[in-house]
C-alpha cells in the first residue's frame, strides 16, 4: 500500500478537477468489485456485493476524497504575475517558500508584495504566483486555471510526506481495503468523492442518490502531538483513529461502538477522536434524506491543510486492518 | 432598451415579496410555455418541449426574481423607521438615499446621526441608520424596503435598479420565447440573496439535467493603481464562471459555453473565480447532483441602488445561450475526462 | 393654457420642487438664476444681476422716505468639480461643504458639453477584503460614472466642469419634503412667497430682494451685494439643523416648529425685537436659534458691510443637511415668508427706532 500511497499523492486533482486522479484511481479497482461508474458530479462509485447472506448485512457507503487543496488563478497581470484564490482550506501563513504544479506542468513559486525583511501576516490580498513568465501573454496559465502544491513524496521510517496525504492516504486505505475484503454480508458502496475540501459537495450528492444504510468516512485528522498544538488526544503511530465528534458531526453511537468493539476484538491500536476544526464526508451524508447513521475512521495526519503534511503507515494500516474486519462481520443488531 | 426589461427594473421585490416580478413574468409568458406553476416558495416554473420521448436532454435556466434591500424592523415615537437590510449591503452607500416602503410605497430617505458625519473614521453600521417619512403612515414592521431608482440610458450603458437579477428574468423570459431541441423548463426563483433558497427547492422538484443560472454579476473594471482583476468588465460579453463561492462550475459545461461563443463570435470572459455566488450553490447539490453553470452580464454598482450594464452584453447573453440550447446543451453531456 | 405658457407655479411644495431640481453649484449659477428671475420678475419693480452673478429685484416702498431693506437668500447649492479624467471615468473634488459618506452610489448631473447623467462609483464590497470594507470610503476611493468609453468623455467633459447632484423633490408624510439643495432653494421659496404676500399689502420700504451667489464657499455673493445695495437694514434668510436622531439637542431645532429667529452677536438686537413682535403679533409660531458666534448665513458679511449694516437673520429648520436627502416641513416655509412680510410690514419710518443706546 505505501506504493500506493506514493502512486496516488503523484497525481493531479485539486477540488472540482478531479478527472486524472479518478482515472488513477479507477485503474486500481479492477478485478476489486461488482461494478464501477461516475456519478453526475464526478464522484466515482465502486459497488462490490455481498458475498454472504446475513441478518446484519447492510449498504454501506465508504467515503474517501480524491479530491485536494490548491489555488485557482483569479487575475494575470501585464508582467505575468498571477492573483489567485484558494480552493478550499488552505493555510494562508504556509504558502510563503512553498510551490505549486499546474495541470500542464508550469510550476509556481509564492511571492509577496513589498520588502521580504519587514514582512507582514500573508493575506491573499498581497500574495502572487510567480509562474516564471515575464508577460500575461508568456504565462502559460490563464484566469480559472487550478494548481495543486507538490513537494517530492518522503519517508523516514514509517512517517510519510507528502503535500496531499489529505486524503489521498484514505483513498489508498479504501482500495486497500476493498482488496483485502474476502467476503462481507454487506452490500459496499465504495465512493471516491469530489469536493470534499469545499465543503463535501460530492458526498452530498452521492449520499442521496446512493441510500446508504451505514456511512463510514475515510479522512485523516489533526493531531496534537507536536510543540503548542491544540490540545488533543490523538497522535501520530498510536493507531487508527475512531471518530467521536468534530466541528460538524457527532458519530452515531452504535457505528462507533462497531469500529471499537472491532479493534477490540482484533486486537488493533486505536485512538478516540474529537476534532474541534473541520469535518469530513460523513456529515454530509449523515443528513441525506432521512438521515444515515455515521462514523469515521481517522488516520491522524500533521500539518494537514498546508503543503508538507506528515502521517504514520502503520495508522493507515491499522485502519485497513480495522476497516476489513469490521466489514466481514455483520452490522451490530 | 426594452419594455419587459424596464418593467423588471422598475418592479419592487426583496426576498420574500416577489409578487410584483412574478406577475410581470406569468403575463410576458403566458403565451410562450406549455405550463406555468408557483410553487410552495414562490418560485415562477415555466416549462416547454416536454416530450415523452426518452432521451430528451432537460435544461433548467433559473433567475432570480428577488433584489436586495431592507424590511422595516419597527417605526420610533418621532415617526422614523429603524430598518434591517434583506440581502448584502454596504452601509457605506445608504445614508441619503430614497427607498420605498411596504405594500403602499411609503417614500422615505435614509438618514444617519450627523455627528457621524463630523467623525467619517467608523462605518456606520445598518442597525444605527433611520429612515425619514416624515412621520407617515400605513408602515408596519415586516414592510419590505427598496430603492428608488430610474431606468434610463447613460451614455452607452443602461442605468437601472436591481439589474441582479432582472436582467437575469429577463434574459430567461427571452429564452422562453424561442424553441430548442430539449426540454426547457425556466425557474424564476425567489430569497437568492437570503441564501439561494428558491433555486435549490426548483431544482429538487425540476430534476434537470443539466442548468444553467443567468445573473447579473459583479464588474470591477474601475481604474485602480494595481493591476488586479476586474471581476468582470462591461462591453466584453457574458461572463462564465468557473468557481465562485457557492460552486464550482461544471467543467464540461464551461466548454460548452466558451466553444459555442468562440464558434458564433460572441464575445465572452470568465468570471474573476471565488467572487460571489449564484442559485448554482443549491442547484448543483439537488438530489443526485446536477451539472450546472453560471452566465452572467456584467454589472458595475450591484447591491446599491442603481447598476449600470452594457446593452450590448445582455445581447450577447441571450445570443450564446440560444446558440448553446440549440446545439450541445440540448444533448446529454458526455463523460467528463482528463485532457491529454 | 397650454403647458408653455403655464403661469408659474405658486404653490409652495411645487416651487420648492422646481427650484430645487435646478442645478446651481457655486460659481455656476446660471440656470437656477434664470428661473428665479422668472418668479421674481412679476413680484418687483426692477430686476438686476450684479457683476458675481447676484439677482436683485427691487419692490419699491409706498411712502417716499426712500429706505431699503434688503432681503438675502443664496441660490447656490454645494456640488462638485472634475478634477481629472482617468480611464473613462472622472475625479472629482467637493464644491462646498458635502458630506462624503452622503456621495458613494449616489447619482449626479454632470455639467459637460452637454449635461450627461452619472453616479458615483465605488469598488464592490464582494471584492474587498474585511479590512477594506471596515473603512469609510475617501475622496479618492470614488469616481464618477457616465457610461461613456475614454476617448467620448474626453469629448463631452473637461476638468473644471461642474457637477450636480441629481435627485427629484418628493412629499413624504405629514407636509415634510425631502430633496437636494434644500439649502437654501428653501429660502428662495420664503423669499418669493413674502413678495407674494406684499403685493397685497401696504409696506412704505423699498425692498431688495437679493438672491446671492458663492454663499457655499464663503459668502462671496452676499458681501458685494450688500456694499451694493447699500441697504438701511438686513434680512438673511437661510437653513438651520432640525433635530434628527443623533443630533446635540444643543445645537438643533424640532422639525416643524416654525421660523428660527437668530440670536447673537451677528444679530442686532433691535431689529431682532421687530421679527419678535411681528411673530407674537401675528401668532406665527417660532424659535430662537442662538449663534454664538459666525452664523454661517449671508447675514455674518452683510453685517460688516461699508459702515454696517444692522442684520437679522430667518432660518428654516432642515434635517440631513448637505446631503441629497434634505428634509423640511412645508408649512415652516409659509410660516417664514408670513414672518418675513410683517416684518417689512411694520419697519419704522423712523431709523432711529433702530438705535442701539437711545439718547433720551
Amino acid at each position: 500500500m505505501r506504493a500506493l500511497i506514493e502512486e496516488l499523492c503523484s497525481v493531479f486533482g485539486p477540488s472540482g478537477q478531479e478527472e486524472r486522479i479518478r482515472e488513477a484511481i479507477s485503474s486500481h479497482l479492477d478485478g476489486l468489485v461488482d461494478e464501477v461508474r461516475t456519478d453526475r458530479l464526478g464522484n466515482l462509485i465502486a459497488v462490490k456485493r455481498p458475498t454472504v447472506s446475513g441478518e446484519g448485512g447492510r449498504r454501506i457507503m465508504l467515503a474517501a476524497h480524491i479530491d485536494e487543496i490548491g489555488v485557482m488563478v483569479t487575475h494575470v497581470d501585464a508582467q505575468g504575475f498571477c492573483r489567485f484564490t484558494t480552493l478550499g482550506g488552505v493555510l494562508i501563513n504556509s504558502l510563503i517558500g512553498s510551490r505549486v504544479h499546474f495541470a500542464n506542468g508550469v510550476q509556481g513559486a509564492f511571492g509577496m508584495e513589498g520588502s521580504p525583511l519587514a514582512r507582514e501576516r500573508p493575506t491573499l490580498q498581497k500574495l502572487f504566483l510567480d509562474v516564471g513568465a515575464e508577460s500575461r501573454e508568456g504565462a502559460r496559465v490563464q484566469v480559472g486555471d487550478t494548481a495543486v502544491f507538490r513537494s517530492s513524496f518522503g519517508a523516514v521510517g514509517d512517517r510519510l510526506f507528502a503535500a496531499n496525504l489529505d486524503d489521498r492516504i484514505g483513498c489508498a486505505v479504501l482500495i486497500e481495503t476493498l482488496r483485502e475484503l474476502e467476503s462481507s454480508p454487506h452490500e459496499i458502496l465504495a465512493v471516491f468523492t469530489v469536493q470534499e475540501e469545499v465543503g463535501a459537495r460530492g458526498a452530498t450528492t452521492a449520499g442521496y442518490g446512493l441510500e446508504p444504510e451505514v456511512i463510514l468516512a475515510i479522512d485523516v485528522t489533526a493531531t496534537g502531538d507536536f510543540p503548542q498544538a491544540t490540545p488533543m488526544e490523538v497522535a501520530l503511530g498510536k493507531g487508527v483513529a475512531i471518530k467521536v465528534m468534530d466541528r460538524r458531526m457527532i458519530s452515531h453511537p452504535k457505528v462507533r461502538g462497531w469500529l471499537e468493539d472491532t479493534a477490540q476484538a482484533h486486537d488493533i491500536p486505536y485512538q478516540l477522536e474529537v476534532l474541534e476544526y473541520g469535518s469530513t464526508d460523513a456529515s454530509a451524508v449523515q443528513v441525506s434524506r432521512a438521515g444515515v447513521p455515521a462514523g469515521t475512521v481517522s488516520i491522524p495526519c500533521r500539518y494537514v491543510h498546508t503543503p508538507s503534511q506528515v502521517a504514520d503507515y502503520n495508522d493507515a494500516l491499522g485502519a485497513v486492518r480495522l476497516l476489513v474486519n469490521a466489514l466481514s462481520g455483520a452490522y451490530p443488531s | 432598451m426594452n419594455e419587459l426589461l424596464e418593467k423588471l427594473s422598475r418592479a419592487r421585490g426583496v426576498a420574500g415579496h416577489e409578487s410584483e416580478v412574478r406577475a410581470i413574468l406569468r403575463e410576458e409568458l403566458a403565451a410562450h410555455v406549455e405550463e406555468l406553476t408557483v410553487d410552495s416558495i414562490g418560485n415562477l416554473i415555466v416549462r416547454k418541449g416536454r416530450s415523452d420521448a426518452a432521451g430528451t436532454q432537460r435544461v433548467m435556466l433559473a433567475a432570480h426574481m428577488d433584489e436586495v434591500g431592507g424590511m422595516v424592523m419597527r417605526t420610533n415615537a418621532d415617526g422614523t423607521v429603524k430598518f434591517r437590510s434583506v440581502g448584502g449591503l454596504d452601509p457605506r452607500i445608504l445614508p441619503g438615499k430614497r427607498v420605498t416602503i411596504g405594500a403602499q410605497s411609503v417614500p422615505g430617505v435614509i438618514m444617519r446621526a450627523p455627528h457621524a458625519a463630523r467623525s467619517g473614521k467608523r462605518v456606520v453600521p445598518i442597525s444605527d441608520l433611520l429612515i425619514d417619512t416624515g412621520g407617515a403612515g400605513g408602515i408596519a414592521p415586516g414592510d419590505m424596503i427598496t430603492f428608488e431608482s430610474e431606468y434610463e440610458e447613460y451614455g452607452r450603458l443602461l442605468k437601472g435598479k436591481s439589474f441582479d437579477d432582472r436582467v437575469g428574468c429577463f434574459i430567461l423570459a427571452e429564452l422562453m420565447k424561442g424553441d430548442f431541441p430539449c426540454e426547457l423548463v425556466g425557474a424564476f426563483t425567489v430569497q437568492e440573496e437570503i441564501g439561494l433558497r428558491g433555486a435549490g427547492v426548483a431544482a429538487y422538484a425540476v430534476e434537470p439535467d443539466v442548468a444553467v443560472a443567468l445573473e447579473g454579476t459583479v464588474a470591477d473594471d474601475l481604474p485602480k493603481q494595481d493591476d488586479l482583476s476586474p471581476t468582470t468588465e462591461l462591453g466584453k460579453g457574458p461572463s462564465i464562471s468557473v468557481m465562485d463561492r457557492s460552486a464550482h462550475a461544471d467543467r464540461r459545461l464551461v466548454r460548452i459555453l466558451t466553444e459555442t461563443a468562440t464558434a458564433h463570435n460572441i464575445p465572452w470572459q470568465i468570471k474573476q473565480p471565488g467572487v460571489g455566488g449564484t442559485d448554482v450553490g443549491t442547484i448543483h447539490l439537488a438530489r443526485e447532483g446536477v451539472p450546472a453553470v453560471a452566465v452572467a452580464v456584467p454589472c458595475r454598482y450591484i447591491h446599491t441602488p442603481a447598476a449600470l450594464m452594457d446593452p450590448a452584453d445582455v445581447k450577447s447573453a441571450i445570443e450564446l445561450m440560444s446558440k448553446a440550447l440549440s446545439g450541445p446543451l440540448a444533448r446529454p453531456l458526455g463523460p467528463e475526462r482528463s485532457e491529454a | 393654457m397650454n403647458s408653455e405658457n403655464k403661469a408659474p407655479e405658486t404653490d409652495t411644495f411645487s416651487l420648492l420642487k422646481e427650484l430645487s431640481e435646478i442645478p446651481g453649484v457655486s460659481g455656476q449659477e446660471d440656470r437656477i438664476r434664470a428661473r428665479v428671475c422668472d418668479h421674481l420678475a412679476p413680484l418687483v419693480d426692477e430686476l438686476h444681476t450684479d457683476t458675481l452673478g447676484n439677482l436683485t429685484g427691487l419692490r419699491r416702498g409706498h411712502n417716499s422716505s426712500g429706505k431699503r431693506v434688503m432681503l438675502a437668500a443664496h441660490m447656490d447649492e454645494i456640488g462638485l468639480i472634475v478634477t481629472r479624467l482617468e480611464k473613462g471615468f472622472l475625479r472629482f473634488a467637493p464644491v462646498g461643504g458635502v458630506d462624503l459618506g452622503a456621495l458613494p452610489a449616489q447619482e449626479v448631473t454632470v455639467h459637460g458639453r452637454s449635461d450627461l447623467p452619472g453616479l458615483i462609483a465605488s469598488r464592490p464590497p464582494h471584492v474587498l477584503s474585511m479590512e477594506e470594507r471596515e473603512k469609510p470610503f475617501a475622496q479618492a476611493d470614488l469616481f464618477i460614472d457616465v457610461g461613456l468609453a475614454a476617448d467620448r468623455l474626453a469629448e463631452h467633459v473637461s476638468v473644471g466642469d461642474f457637477i450636480s447632484i441629481r435627485r427629484s423633490a418628493d412629499s413624504l408624510g405629514n407636509g415634510h419634503a425631502t430633496g437636494k439643495a434644500f439649502d437654501n432653494r428653501v429660502s428662495v421659496v420664503v423669499l418669493l412667497q413674502a413678495l407674494r404676500i406684499l403685493q397685497g399689502r401696504s409696506h412704505g420700504w423699498d425692498v431688495a430682494a437679493v438672491v446671492t451667489v458663492q454663499e457655499e464657499i464663503g459668502l462671496r455673493g452676499a458681501k458685494t451685494a450688500t456694499f451694493h445695495v447699500a441697504p438701511d437694514v438686513g434680512i438673511a434668510l437661510d437653513v438651520t439643523y432640525a433635530e434628527q436622531p443623533g443630533a446635540s439637542p444643543d445645537e438643533a431645532l424640532p422639525m416643524g416648529s416654525g421660523p428660527a429667529i437668530g440670536l447673537g452677536p451677528n444679530m442686532h438686537p433691535v431689529l431682532r425685537e421687530f421679527l419678535v413682535n411681528a411673530a407674537e403679533r401675528d401668532e406665527i409660531p417660532y424659535t430662537n436659534e442662538v449663534l454664538p458666534g459666525n452664523s454661517g448665513t449671508d447675514a455674518w458679511a452683510m453685517q460688516v458691510s461699508q459702515s454696517g449694516i444692522p442684520t437679522a437673520l430667518i432660518s428654516v429648520p432642515i434635517r440631513n443637511m448637505h446631503t441629497p436627502a434634505e428634509t423640511v416641513v412645508l408649512k415652516d416655509i409659509d410660516r417664514s415668508a408670513r414672518l418675513l412680510a410683517e416684518t417689512i410690514c411694520e419697519l419704522p419710518d423712523d431709523l432711529s427706532a433702530l438705535a442701539l443706546d437711545s439718547e433720551s
